[in-house]
């Protein structure tokens, strides 16, 4: 049984069709790759399945329940929850307000005005038992907006991870950082993610990255799936070879 | 730091009416009121990152609220006053809040001071039931069932109404100092940080921006309700849009990324202005000089900037 499905999703863009009739589906602690090229409607299928845009048409099932029309809200509840290909931070809150945040929001409490943040406990240990896991404790209470791009990184993974998701997307959680930081960073996150069990769907463009940490690739060009499946049926596919590694390796 | 120093400067509001003159108290009284307009207004501003260009209307609806128990229900219950006060700002700001927290940025500071300028206009042409320009008297009120002892205005003022205005105005501190420090308060800043991701942590955006500015009405209508006793006379120019200009310019002058940043400009620029008033005629364009050196030489305000002052001096000394 699937954890997400989608069926015939759509959207375009005036005249650009992004994403065409794409069936996607992930299993319950899957971790997948998404890849193509530039443009070939990766974000937006995240964008879709997040609720950042609406679909033109088809069907999102999360656990069998349908969510295609439901507000972001609705579906972080449901277990959905996403970091972004540019890092998206509350820069003047500190790091570890930015993790309490979503601990706050996911337990129902952003709406209490009559106590103070500062008397929850149980959240802000929380907060920092998860920054403990990221290896950010010792930047808790520096600016969000003054810590490295590495570190961003890894505190957007961690912000959307403390809504305790059961399907977390990944949108290039490497991009921007040096190529001696991904490694240890993709350590951390998939660590986490296959000890907690959470389906992760990771998009990126580095292809020893998405080879190391994926159980399944999915290929999209120009808004649809080309190919899926496990990484030695994706390296003999010679449609995908050529797309990903080049006319060379048709 | 600013827990730490709510108890000396309470204790100094407490006594200070006996070391100065009931005219400077009476100063100092405009000065707390206006500090609970601007508190109300930096909820938005500083804490929700909306710059509302029509809190004179909230002002005035609390002012106008007051004025008209006065004449039509015959009320002379301070208490009641403001009970009234703060119902009619919770009608009015829903009102427009339910419209405006659709928009931000500029639009929705010109959709705030539109609406303020509708207010304005009525209160202007509908002068047989507002009073027009001539506006609407209220008499010295009750204060906690009981009348003034004294048939001496300057002397209530200057004693039971401030400290009557110190205790609400102490009230109003406490509960805004709660809301910016509870998870609510934290909700807000993360909408004023970045809106898509606070989307993206399950915020309700417009629901908290609704509640933010709801709450921001109800402070400044209060601080209207105060108001208008002091002054003895409502007119529409409380709900024109220089006004507003006024309580964004106390909040600028303090400081708007602070919590005491609003109540020092409140009470900073109403001395400022009854100087200004009281020294030349072109009063408007020395303080239009006084804002525009503000936020070139002291963009954090008076508060910000001491702040930043004594993190420099710290940071010297451990060196």
């Amino acid at each position: 049984m699937s954890l997400l499905e989608t069926r015939k999703l759509t959207k375009s863009f005036g005249d650009t069709l992004a994403v065409d009739k794409i069936d996607f589906a992930i299993g319950e602690g899957e971790v997948l790759a998404l890849i193509g090229s530039n443009g070939a409607g990766k974000t937006t299928l995240v964008n879709l399945i997040s609720g950042l845009v609406q679909p033109d048409s088809g069907q999102i099932l999360f656990r069998e329940k349908d969510v295609t029309n439901q507000s972001v809200a609705g579906r972080i509840q449901a277990g959905i929850a996403r970091s972004f290909q540019i890092v998206n931070l509350f820069d003047e809150l500190t790091v570890v307000d930015n993790v309490a945040l979503s601990i706050f929001s996911r337990e129902g409490l952003t709406r209490h005005f009559w106590s103070l943040a500062d008397l929850h406990h149980p959240v802000w240990e929380e907060a920092h038992d998860i920054l403990r896991q990221f290896g950010l404790e010792d930047k808790a209470s520096a600016l969000a907006g003054g810590i490295s791009q590495g570190e961003r990184k890894l505190l957007d993974v961690a912000v959307a991870y403390a809504l305790k998701p059961r399907l977390l997307f990944l949108d290039e959680p490497t991009s921007g950082v040096s190529t001696r930081e991904k490694a240890p960073i993709m350590d951390v996150i998939s660590s986490i993610v296959r000890s907690q069990k959470i389906a992760a769907v990771v998009i990126e463009h580095d292809m020893d990255i998405i080879f190391r940490y994926s159980d399944r690739i999915v290929v999209m060009n120009q808004g649809v799936i080309l190919a899926s499946g496990i990484l030695e049926e994706i390296k003999q596919d010679p449609v995908v070879r050529e797309m990903v590694f080049g006319p060379s390796h048709a | 730091m600013t827990a730490a120093w709510a108890v000396p400067i309470a204790v100094l509001l407490v006594l200070l009416p006996r070391a100065i003159n009931p005219y400077q108290t009476i100063l100092l009284t405009y000065g707390l009121v206006m500090a609970i307009a601007a508190l109300g207004f930096n909820l938005l501003l500083g804490y929700t990152g909306l710059l509302s260009f029509g809190h004179s209307a909230y002002f005035g609806v609390g002012a106008y609220a007051v004025a008209f128990m006065v004449k039509y229900l015959h009320v002379d219950s301070m208490e009641l006053f403001l009970l009234g006060a703060i119902v009619a700002s919770i009608v009015i700001t829903a009102l427009f809040g339910y419209a405006c927290v659709r928009y931000t940025q500029i639009f929705f500071s010109i959709l705030t001071l539109a609406l303020s300028q509708v207010l304005w206009s009525l209160a202007f042409k509908f002068f047989w039931v507002t009073g027009g320009t001539d506006g609407l008297r209220v008499p010295t009120p009750k204060l906690m069932g009981a009348a003034s002892s004294s048939e001496d205005k300057i002397h209530f003022l200057a004693t039971g109404y401030y400290y009557y205005v110190l205790a609400v105005f102490a009230v109003c501190v406490a509960l805004m100092w709660l809301i910016v420090h509870s998870p609510f308060g934290k909700a807000l800043q993360a909408i004023r940080d970045n809106e898509t991701r606070a989307r993206f942590v399950g915020i309700q955006i417009r629901r908290y921006r609704f509640v933010a500015f709801l709450v921001s009405g109800v402070f400044t209508g209060i601080a209207g309700a105060l108001w208008v006793p002091l002054n003895g006379l409502t007119t529409p120019d409380i709900l024109y849009w220089p006004f507003s200009g006024e309580i964004v310019f106390m909040t600028v002058l303090g400081g708007f990324r602070n919590f005491t940043g609003p109540i020092v400009g409140a009470v900073v620029f109403n001395y400022l202005k009854t100087y200004a008033v009281g020294h030349t005629v072109y009063w408007q364009a020395l303080l239009g000089i006084i804002l525009v050196v503000l936020v070139l030489v002291l963009p954090t305000g008076i508060v910000g900037t001491i702040g930043l002052l004594r993190a420099r001096a710290r940071k010297k000394t451990s060196r």
